[in-house]
């Protein structure tokens, strides 16, 4: 009797967290946005071409030579003290009083989002998220079996209202919401921002609900328009928010550098997790980021870096304008990467991907955005890395697909929901622009 | 035509830019390990602009071409390198064309007397013109249910869905022409799943053990072709040995019939009173750590690197003609 072939032995010994991790032809087909015949609006690279790599090389030099020997050694679990100190600097901007004692540095606030997650939720707590939701946020609830309990948005970001309802309903269920996750400054993917207005009383719900806030801020220092908005950590919320902040939208994401500003409790767990996770943020890149935060106008570069991605936003727009079809809508992003579109009729995003491709243009599917699969009318587009030129011929692109597919549409009419599940990795990989 | 300077340096050309992109690169490094692994000096590139280029400059003995759907298995490339004047393993230009397309492959099977699923083809201009409603009812008519919507022309099960009710038509539909122009609505046929490799390496097609397909989904999808432990294999197939030549023969003769060279990848299934059904014809077949062609050469007791090899020395001794 012939006996299987084993291609992975180990199948029944993986953990059941693992089991969404499967191949995904979504995933797949953003293999060609590497190509560069295909206009990636995919992605969430940021451009760093406009970065002083002379004026790094020699820093990174330099402290090798000078400082070898300690940024090559391995550093404090809870991040190199000098660092910690600048990054308060960093967070007064955006109105965050800190103490560099209650700072963690990570390796990217991605894993700032793991080690939080990994203190705070059991299988089968939830997470409060907005919808849509980050991606790479999902990714980790999902890894720790948490509940993702999605939240509305509208133009001016969270809708507390909805946040009362579905706190509400978590409690009716009798189960336990752990915190809200939200990215209230141009939200990835929904490129809104949480409305100043609405800020102090999402706070006041959560707390009044005894809910932590986990309030993620990689883009706060990206607006176009105007100065950044104190964030809701700077509004009384020192000891129910933890707040997340990142190197990698301001300077370089290869550094993998990240933060977690915690209460004290809070902190002294964070930092055994990441002990327990990778011993100590790499040394010699936290050295990197304190040399150029110290001796580089690291602000400015930040504002050439807010004229060059408005500059492409504006190019983003005008396209849309130009050439979306009757009845499709976008958000108009006052800073950060992306504008989400919701699309006419009964198209759907993820359907309507291979003709995208086929057309040489890549976008990402609003259901990765969602937990529960949900988001098929809308997708993401990044403007942050192709060149206006570029932005603008992928615009084109995606505007014959979406005529393509509504003809389509207008073919079979109603055609019912369509029986995919949602997999785990229905976003390009972080390499891809 | 001339041979130029002989060369032992091979080419395995992976990626372009269909929607099966992915899987091509993962091919692609898989092939190249395994003729390191066997001493063969190749080299991995993608089929770009710069590939012309690229062979005026370096002289290869010859190319195997590890690219998925497009350009990889309609022709294109392979009419590329023929008039680039670089030999390749596989099948030429013409035999190709009709093997990508599903249907054109499928009439030249039935023509060779093999049995195929019932099947319609059709565009969406004829939805548009004639009535989607109306073709999908008579569709359903003529077929009956369950079916399998497949893209005329297109691998890795990518927008592929078997549908068992009407109401799943029209969605299935839409998923399939997302990739491409025409669709294949085929009966559905049940039974033993199996996928035959056939090789040339000079003494005539054979087959090679038949590899059987057993999804846990019960669906061979995407994620069952690529997710390893997602799907069963048994190489060879749990069949009786009637069963196994029947299979083995139908691949070769389909092999045979679409003029196919060197190797292919053969899909069958084996309904439960016997009758084998033909699917269809890969002329690149995957070459992953999780495809069916690996299997098969395994089973076989052979060396994928070594058979590759030999494939790519076969080809180029056909340099001079």
């Amino acid at each position: 009797m012939p006996r299987p072939v084993t291609l992975d032995a180990f199948t029944d010994r993986y953990a059941q967290r693992t089991h969404g991790m499967t191949a995904s032809e979504i995933r797949a087909l953003f293999a060609v946005a590497s190509r560069p015949e295909v206009v990636s609006l995919a992605g969430g690279m940021p451009n760093l071409s406009a970065l002083p790599l002379d004026a790094v090389g020699k820093l990174v030099g330099e402290l090798i030579s000078s400082r070898g020997t300690q940024a090559l050694q391995y550093g404090s679990g809870q991040g190199d003290p000098q660092l910690r100190e600048l990054i308060c600097e960093v967070m007064a901007l955006e109105g965050v009083r800190a103490s560099a004692e209650d700072v963690v540095v990570t390796v990217g606030s991605q894993q700032a989002l793991d080690l939080v997650t990994r203190v705070f939720v059991d299988p089968g707590d939830v997470v409060i998220a907005e919808a849509p939701s980050y991606v790479g946020a999902l990714g980790t609830f999902a890894a720790y079996q948490a509940e993702v309990v999605h939240v509305t948005m509208d133009a001016d970001g969270l809708v507390p209202e909805a946040l009362r309802e579905a706190l509400a309903n978590v409690r009716a269920a009798g189960k336990t919401a752990k915190f809200l996750y939200t990215v209230p400054n141009f939200h990835n993917p929904a490129g809104v921002s949480l409305a100043e207005s609405r800020r102090e009383e999402v706070l006041a719900i959560c707390q009044a609900a005894g809910l932590m806030v986990l309030e993620d801020n990689p883009y706060g220092l990206l607006g176009f328009d105007s100065p950044p908005v104190p964030a809701i950590c700077a509004r009384g919320g020192e000891d129910d928010v933890l707040y997340l902040g990142s190197f990698s939208k301001t300077f370089a994401p290869g550094l993998r550098v990240g933060w977690v500003l915690a209460p004290h409790a809070v902190r002294e767990k964070l930092v055994l997790a990441a002990e327990a996770a990778v011993l100590c943020p790499p040394q010699l890149n936290q050295m990197v980021v304190a040399e150029y935060l110290a001796t580089q106008d690291w602000q400015g570069q930040v504002a050439a870096f807010r004229g060059m991605y408005r500059e492409r936003r504006d190019a983003m727009l005008d396209a849309l304008t130009q050439q979306m079809p009757n009845g499709t809508t976008w958000t108009h992003p006052a800073g950060g990467f992306y504008v989400w579109v919701t699309l006419p009729g009964e198209l759907d995003s993820k359907v309507l991907l291979p003709r995208a491709v086929t057309a040489r243009v890549a976008f990402v599917p609003g259901t990765a955005f969602y937990a529960d699969g949900s988001g098929r009318q809308s997708l993401r587009l990044s403007y942050c890395y192709p060149e206006p030129d570029r932005i603008r011929e992928g615009v084109r692109r995606l505007a014959g697909v979406l005529e393509e597919e509504v003809e389509l549409r207008a073919t079979f009419g109603a055609t019912g929901p369509l029986r995919a599940a949602r997999q785990q990795a229905e976003s390009p990989s972080p390499d891809m622009a | 035509m001339t041979a130029p300077a002989s060369s032992s340096r091979f080419l395995v050309l992976a990626g372009g830019l269909s929607h099966e992109r992915d899987v091509s690169l993962k091919s692609g490094r898989r092939v190249l390990d395994a003729l390191r692994a066997v001493g063969v000096d190749a080299d991995l590139r993608d089929a770009d602009a710069s590939l012309l280029g690229h062979l005026a400059e370096t002289t290869y003995a010859s190319v195997l071409v590890c690219l998925h759907g497009g350009a990889g298995e309609d022709g294109a490339l392979r009419e590329v390198l023929d008039i680039a004047e670089v030999p390749y393993v596989g099948a030429t230009p013409d035999a190709c064309r009709m093997a990508w397309d599903k249907p054109t492959a499928k009439a030249v099977a039935v023509r060779a007397g093999l049995s195929t699923p019932a099947s319609v083809v059709l565009p969406h201009a004829a939805f548009r013109e004639l009535g989607a409603a109306a073709v999908l009812d008579r569709l359903v008519g003529h077929l009956g249910l369950p079916l399998m919507v497949k893209p005329a022309r297109g691998g890795s099960a990518l927008g592929c869905t078997t549908v068992d009710k009407p109401d799943e038509l029209p969605s299935a539909m839409v998923s399939c022409f997302s990739y491409g122009e025409a669709a294949l609505v085929e009966r559905f046929v049940s039974g033993t799943e199996v996928a035959v490799t056939v090789v040339d390496t000079g003494d005539g097609p054979r087959a090679l053990p038949a590899v059987e397909v057993v999804p846990l989904s019960g669906v061979y999808d995407y994620s069952a072709r690529y997710t390893a432990g997602q799907t069963e294999f048994f190489a060879p197939a749990r069949l009786s040995a009637e069963l196994s030549d029947a299979v083995a023969s139908a691949a070769v003769r389909a092999h045979v019939a679409l003029g196919l060279r060197d190797l292919s990848r053969v899909d069958l299934v084996v309904e439960a009173e016997g009758t084998v059904q033909l699917l269809e014809l890969n002329t690149a077949p995957g070459m992953t750590e999780t495809s069916l062609l690996p299997m098969a050469v395994e089973a076989a007791g052979l060396s994928l690197g070594e058979l590759l090899r030999d494939l790519l020395h076969q080809a180029a001794a056909r340099r001079v003609s």
